[in-house]
């Protein structure tokens, strides 16, 4: 693999987590338990699409832009999307929503922060740039499961059994392949598996506060980096490329 | 007919960004924020105009493109070139007491440095409000109407307003 496809592929990988994730979070739109969650919510989501539109960018510029970064976006199957499982799940109820937000944002806030350093400038900046954002997501989540997991029997039910059906995901975000290898060689990313002792450790510590406890089994699904998908991305990708299946070429 | 060379000067330029308003906010300008890195006036009637990006999803990034481009033009620049610089990102730091001023009066209360404290959960800030600068105030959501602000409630003049996050 080149550095090139390399690049192009990691900058699909972060855009492809940041627009599904946005995607499910602006299903909330209309639908939040109140009006300030509804608005957090869209915000959480304008800031992934944000994020989505920059990457997405880069590897338009990195393919010579032979597709527009809307092409990229929109145009491609899921086996070409290299997005984690864990943000194609569906949003469940608010605590299963912001179970996903803080399982995610906390690893990304990490991942921005090393990335920060990259050899490679685009991605250093809009690494450095992203982590900012990141830590309202984490902030903003965080907060949630601890008054949600110290709220009401009812409320920690549900954020304990949000933790028991996502934490099966959690592994798949410290997977790598040959992209991060290319990628490590040249300075660019590093190993992700490194992130893994501080995320543990910080959701960790989310969790101890909330007074839920992480599930002992070890039922883990990988996939996502290389295009092995839960059924959920299709759902998602048959709403987003519709218009675009329908009347292909068509423009604003 | 001849046309007349226009020398547009750095100087000028600058005044002239100074006319683009955020869309939001509209007592500041988009050099007053420290969107505007850069101005370079090239032979040909060219000026290139670095810019960078406050927030990734802020929706007015594309007007501040749009503005720019218009207002240049129509002081006679034939080449716009906006070019975006992403580091050093951007930072509310970069505002000036002046510019905070105006936000204060436009009824926005200005960033309040929270160096060390972004990650604590649950952290008290001291926000005043603007409008009677009293400190008995509390955060009702850190998400506002647009990316950049959050929202507070003043407890002695009873009303909601608008707090500029730092960034």
């Amino acid at each position: 693999m080149t550095l090139n496809a390399a690049l192009y592929n990691f900058c699909l990988r972060i855009a492809d987590n940041n627009m599904i994730l946005g995607q499910r979070l602006a299903e909330w739109c209309s639908k939040g338990p109140i009006l300030e969650e509804d608005i957090a919510l869209t915000n959480l989501s304008l800031d992934l699409f944000g994020e989505a539109e920059s990457f997405y960018e880069y590897a338009a510029a990195l393919d010579n832009h032979t597709k527009t970064a809307d092409d990229i976006a929109f145009l491609r199957n899921e086996r070409q999307y290299f997005n984690f499982l864990i943000v194609e799940q569906p949003n469940g109820d608010f605590a299963f929503t912001m179970m996903k937000q803080l399982l995610y944002a906390c690893y990304a806030r990490l991942l921005y922060s090393r990335l920060s350093d990259s050899k490679d400038e685009r991605i250093s900046g809009l690494s450095a740039k992203a982590v900012k954002e990141m830590r309202y997501h984490f902030r903003h989540s965080a907060e949630w499961i601890i008054r949600l997991g110290q709220g009401t029997e009812l409320s920690k039910h549900k954020v304990q059994f949000a933790l028991d059906e996502l934490w099966r995901f959690t592994d798949d975000m410290f997977e790598m392949n040959e992209t991060d290898e290319v990628l490590i060689e040249a300075g660019m990313s590093f190993n992700i598996k490194e992130l893994y002792a501080e995320w543990r450790e910080q959701v960790g510590d989310i969790f101890s506060q909330a007074s839920l406890e992480i599930p002992e089994y070890h039922f883990d699904i990988k996939g996502g980096i290389n295009g092995i998908h839960t059924e959920h991305l299709g759902h998602i990708l048959c709403e987003m490329q519709y218009l675009q299946r329908a009347h292909p070429g068509a423009t604003w | 007919m001849v046309k007349e060379a226009i020398h547009i000067t750095e100087q000028k330029v600058w005044q002239l960004l100074d006319m683009v308003a955020d869309p939001d906010i509209p007592v500041i300008s988009i050099v007053e924020l420290g969107l505007v890195r850069k101005v370079k006036v090239e032979p040909g009637n060219s000026v290139t105009v670095t810019i960078t990006p406050s927030y990734s999803g802020c929706p007015a990034m594309h007007v501040f493109r749009f503005e720019i481009e218009s207002v240049l033009k129509m002081n006679g620049v034939e080449n716009v070139k906006l070019e975006i610089v992403l580091s050093p990102a951007w930072t509310t730091d970069w505002l000036s007491d002046t510019t905070k001023n105006k936000l204060k009066q436009y009824g926005i209360a200005p960033p309040v440095s929270d160096a060390g404290s972004a990650d604590t959960l649950f952290a008290r800030k001291e926000v005043p409000c603007p409008r009677c600068n009293s400190y008995h105030t509390k955060l009702t959501s850190q998400f506002g109407s647009t990316p950049c602000k959050a929202l507070w409630y003043c407890e002695d003049c009873m009303q909601p307003f608008e707090y500029f996050k730092c960034h």
